[in-house]
């Protein structure tokens, strides 16, 4: 494996997804980091391929069409690349694909090292499938069953503060090395051992006789100090390990490699937490990168990120999320009527033909519900998981087909109903998928993704900003002045309840001045002296959403319908 | 692009790997005709588990002292109240197995046993020949004929006599149109969404459901139903798409085999098989879209219609709402010609 990619100039990201694989090529153009293209093809994970070398061939077939480039020298991929510009020079993998990986977490404290156990797992693709923590009241053997029962690929393993408990411990790794003997050699699941670190030669000494032990720092080296982000490096590691295992053609990549290949959540919230260090310190950075199978999230705050992969998304995915939404906060999102049936039926579908495009305003409707009530769902979830998230976030980045393949207007509007910001935000959208490349490829180059980011690759859709008032829906509470840099002038009012566009351009610098007519906050966690500040328009101008948080949907349907195709209008959707 | 296929296929050579779980014992031989039900292999399934710990019971300081007592060893069966651990003397202390059960392991003074579970019976999911014996694993089942694939199914599996409870493949199935004269048969329709139909299938008994579609809020109810249910198309009241409608009709009142396993990830769909005399070619699993193709769309508003693929639009063209798509033209069976998504279309091979 080569070891730098600093000296490199044409790097090449190969993402497997659930869906489709994707080649992404960045280059040198004049003198700077450029997104050159990207292509795509279904991913070959499952029947008949299983082994994901056709879909990244097809997907590098089809990279090299739209870019002119040769890449390929009879059918082999051209690495490094030539003088004559042909092929590339390194290649970096992440991946999404493939069934969640199934974990159990032990560990002493329900709320304590058991709850940090289950973060570690959330911000990976895992599916929980059993805990077994010190207040369990089962038999040891009722235990043994469950953990049999859950089928882990993974078992993370934490407890006890460094120097700390030892007895409780001893107990769950007995308990671990019965149903490790009962379950085959092939089919034994590997060890995150996250515990009080006194005793990782003992633990580590009996387990692996059994199998595959990774040792992480102790997830809560003090009962009130949790220490997730080293562990996820382990737990990256780890999930890297086992897919080889489950993912034909993973590890026969790994050669020509530039780093060790990353799941994509862990790429996106690296960049995610790359960006929050060059940004705005006093605010943080929310990503959110929704597809068919998952929604990840994460957030960062100077330098430090939370990532919660939740099993929600626009295909297979959605199946999780009917289990957990009910079907009428989704159909309370719906401008139109539609029989709750027809929604049901059509979701359930989707879970069926993941690839299915809306093509009717119905089943556009109905995807655009159900993307908002997911995005307000997977928030939720994340910040009860993660408390420290921060309110206010510039930018917060979006990516994923479901949310980038719309108009701006309509993904910011999704974006902006589903994630309900404070403050003021740019909404970003990654409508190329770059995010979780580029987190990769920072490990090793830091220059970039900074030059990626700075070119066009990502869309600035626009910039909200929310007012919050007690006003009366329709009261005056604002009045907006927007002087533009040639010195022209306007001023607009903003009433309670309503989604606002200032008239400005993409690209087009003003300086918005806000004159409250109610009292108003902006800031609902800072001192709120933001009166006046610089924008600079996006493709959607720039939004005032003084609608209230959380939004408040009339529960009357005709009424609520029509809010909703108000505010649609107001963002120009 | 390479396209999802569907096989709707009037003559083909098809086989299918059947596999047990875990080890077990194959009851099939090779050359053997079987049928859908035939159980060609079965597995004792893992049961639950008993701890017994001797250091604790005996009052032993140290786990070795048990091991010392043991009298058994990993992987004996014992049955219940036969001795595991005793101490010497004149008034032994005696630790009994609790059930019939197998010693899985011992440590740390401990014993665990292993009763044993349910017993697993793999059937041969459609009529045809043994080809193959995979030892202890499985076996592989061959046969030539109709081959007609789901994209849903309740996982389970039987064959019967091929009828219809509908005339056109947009007739919805009720308790009304499941009469006794469908009775053990594998009855095909155009959609079901309410539950007494689920109901009446079970009360007849049915062999077997084979329908265009079937409503999101009997999805439950379905998986819960004993009679094996095969969807073509998806959820809602969706059609049966015509070509398998016709297909399936050529074969009405012939033993047939319906399979309804289904796990998208290993490739396996729910499929209904009616083996013929003829020989037919090995189905082609990967297809790239082209122009001439027979399609189906996937999307409403045209769910489950047919036609055939006559352009590919290079680039990408936006649609209403922003989306942009590679398009496909598509003639349909009544020579109406609309525009879709690629990805909203499957082949029919």
């Amino acid at each position: 494996m080569t070891t730098s990619l600093v000296d490199a100039e044409s790097v090449l990201a190969i993402e497997i997804g659930s869906i489709h694989t994707r080649a992404l090529l960045f280059d040198v153009v004049d003198g700077q980091y450029r997104f050159i293209g990207a292509g795509r093809a279904p991913t070959t994970i499952h029947a008949p391929f299983f082994d994901i070398s056709e879909g990244i061939h097809l997907a590098i077939s089809h990279l090299q069409e739209i870019t002119s480039r040769v890449l390929l020298e009879e059918s082999r991929l051209i690495l490094p690349g030539k003088a004559d510009g042909s092929g590339v020079d390194q290649v970096v993998l992440t991946y999404t694909a493939g069934q969640p990986l199934r974990v159990v977490v032990m560990g002493l404290l329900e709320d304590v090292s058991v709850e940090s156990a289950r973060r570690l797992a959330a911000s990976a693709h895992t599916i929980i499938t059993e805990a077994i923590g010190l207040n369990d009241r089962r038999p040891p053997e009722a235990q043994i069953d469950a953990l049999l029962r859950a089928r882990p690929d993974l078992i993370i393993l934490s407890g006890g503060t460094d120097q700390g408990a030892s007895r409780s411990i001893a107990k769950n790794v007995d308990l671990l090395t019965f149903a490790l003997q009962i379950i085959p050699r092939e089919k034994r699941p590997e060890v995150i051992y996250a515990g009080n670190h006194a005793l990782v030669t003992p633990v580590k000494d009996v387990l692996s006789t059994y199998t595959q032990v990774h040792v992480a720092p102790n997830l809560r080296p003090e009962i009130d100090v949790e220490n997730l982000s080293p562990a996820q490096d382990i737990l990256a590691d780890a999930e890297f390990h086992i897919r080889s295992r489950q993912i034909g053609g993973l590890q026969s990549y790994r050669s020509i490699l530039a780093v060790e290949p990353l799941s994509a959540p862990f790429a996106f919230a690296r960049m995610i937490r790359f960006l929050s260090r060059i940004n705005n310190p006093g605010k943080g950075v929310i990503g959110v990168d929704l597809g068919a199978g998952n929604l990840i999230i994460a957030s960062a705050f100077q330098g430090n990120s939370a990532v919660s992969v939740l099993p929600m998304g626009t295909g297979p995915g959605m199946a999780q999320a009917l289990r957990t939404i009910p079907i009428s906060e989704i159909i309370r999102w719906l401008p139109i009527h539609i029989p709750e049936s027809v929604v049901e039926d059509y979701l359930w579908h989707k879970t069926l033909h993941p690839t299915l495009l809306p093509v009717t305003t119905e089943t556009a409707a109905i995807e655009q519900a159900a993307i908002r009530q997911v995005l307000w769902n997977g928030l939720n979830q994340h910040r009860t998981r993660y408390p420290n998230t921060p309110l206010l976030a510039e930018p917060i980045l979006a990516a994923g087909m479901p949310l980038t393949q719309w108009s701006p207007q309509t993904s910011l509007m999704l974006l902006v109903d589903g994630l309900q910001p404070f403050g003021i935000t740019t909404f970003v959208q990654d409508a190329h998928g770059l995010t979780a490349a580029l987190g990769i490829i920072s490990t090793n180059n830091a220059i970039l993704p900074v030059q990626v980011i700075e070119s066009n690759a990502f869309v600035n859709l626009g910039t909200v900003i929310v007012p919050l008032s007690n006003a009366r829906y329709g009261t005056s509470i604002l009045k907006v002045k927007v002087e533009y840099e040639a010195g022209n002038q306007i001023s607009l009012e903003v009433r309670q309840g309503s989604v606002t566009a200032l008239p400005i351009q993409t690209g087009q610098t003003a300086r918005v001045h806000l004159q409250p007519l109610r009292p108003i906050t902006i800031d609902p966690i800072g001192k709120d002296t933001t009166r006046s500040f610089k924008v600079i328009g996006g493709v959607c101008g720039v939004i005032v959403d003084a609608r209230g948080r959380p939004l408040s949907l009339p529960t009357d349907a005709a009424r609520r319908r029509d809010m909703l195709k108000k505010w649609a209008a107001g963002f120009g959707a | 692009m390479i396209a999802p296929v569907t096989h709707i296929l009037p003559l083909a050579h098809i086989r299918r790997a059947r596999m047990l779980p875990g080890k077990g014992r194959i009851l099939a031989r090779v050359g053997q005709e079987v049928n859908a039900a035939y159980v060609v292999a079965e597995a004792d399934l893992p049961g639950s588990h008993i701890l017994v710990d001797v250091r604790r019971i005996l009052g032993l300081k140290r786990a070795e002292q048990a091991h010392r007592l043991i009298e058994r060893k990993v992987g004996e069966r014992v049955e219940k109240g036969d001795i595991l651990a005793q101490t010497g003397g004149l008034l032994p202390k005696v630790i009994r197995a609790p059930a019939d059960s197998t010693i899985v392991a011992i440590q740390r003074g401990q014993i665990l046993l292993e009763k044993p579970g349910e017993h697993f019976e793999l059937k041969a999911g459609l009529n045809g020949v043994v080809s193959e014996v995979l030892s202890e694993r499985g076996v592989v089942v061959e046969t030539h004929g109709a081959l007609i694939q789901g994209v849903w199914g309740n996982g389970q599996i039987n064959g019967g006599l091929l009828q219809f409870a509908v005339s056109q493949p947009d007739e919805e199935i009720h308790r009304g149109n499941l009469d006794m004269s469908l009775r053990g048969s594998i009855v095909v329709g155009g959609f079901i969404h309410k539950a007494d139909a689920l109901d009446a299938a079970e009360e007849l008994p049915l062999r077997g459901l084979v329908l265009g579609s079937i409503s999101a809020a009997l999805i439950s109810a379905a998986q819960k139903c004993s009679v094996p249910i095969m969807v073509t198309e998806g959820f809602g009241q969706i059609p049966m798409n015509r070509a398998a409608f016709r297909l399936l009709k050529t074969h009405e009142k012939r033993e047939t085999s319906i399979n309804t396993s289904w796990n998208p990830e290993f490739g396996e769909r729910p499929e209904i098989v009616v083996s013929l005399p003829s020989q037919g070619q090995t189905p082609m699993d990967v297809v790239e879209f082209t122009v001439g193709q027979t399609v189906r769309i996937l999307s409403a508003p045209h769910s489950g219609e047919i036609g055939t693929l006559v352009a590919i639009r290079p680039g990408r063209v936006t649609l209403p709402g922003g989306l942009r798509v590679q398009v496909a033209e598509i003639r349909l069976e009544n020579n109406q010609q609309i525009s879709l998504p690629l990805t909203n279309l499957d082949v029919l091979e």
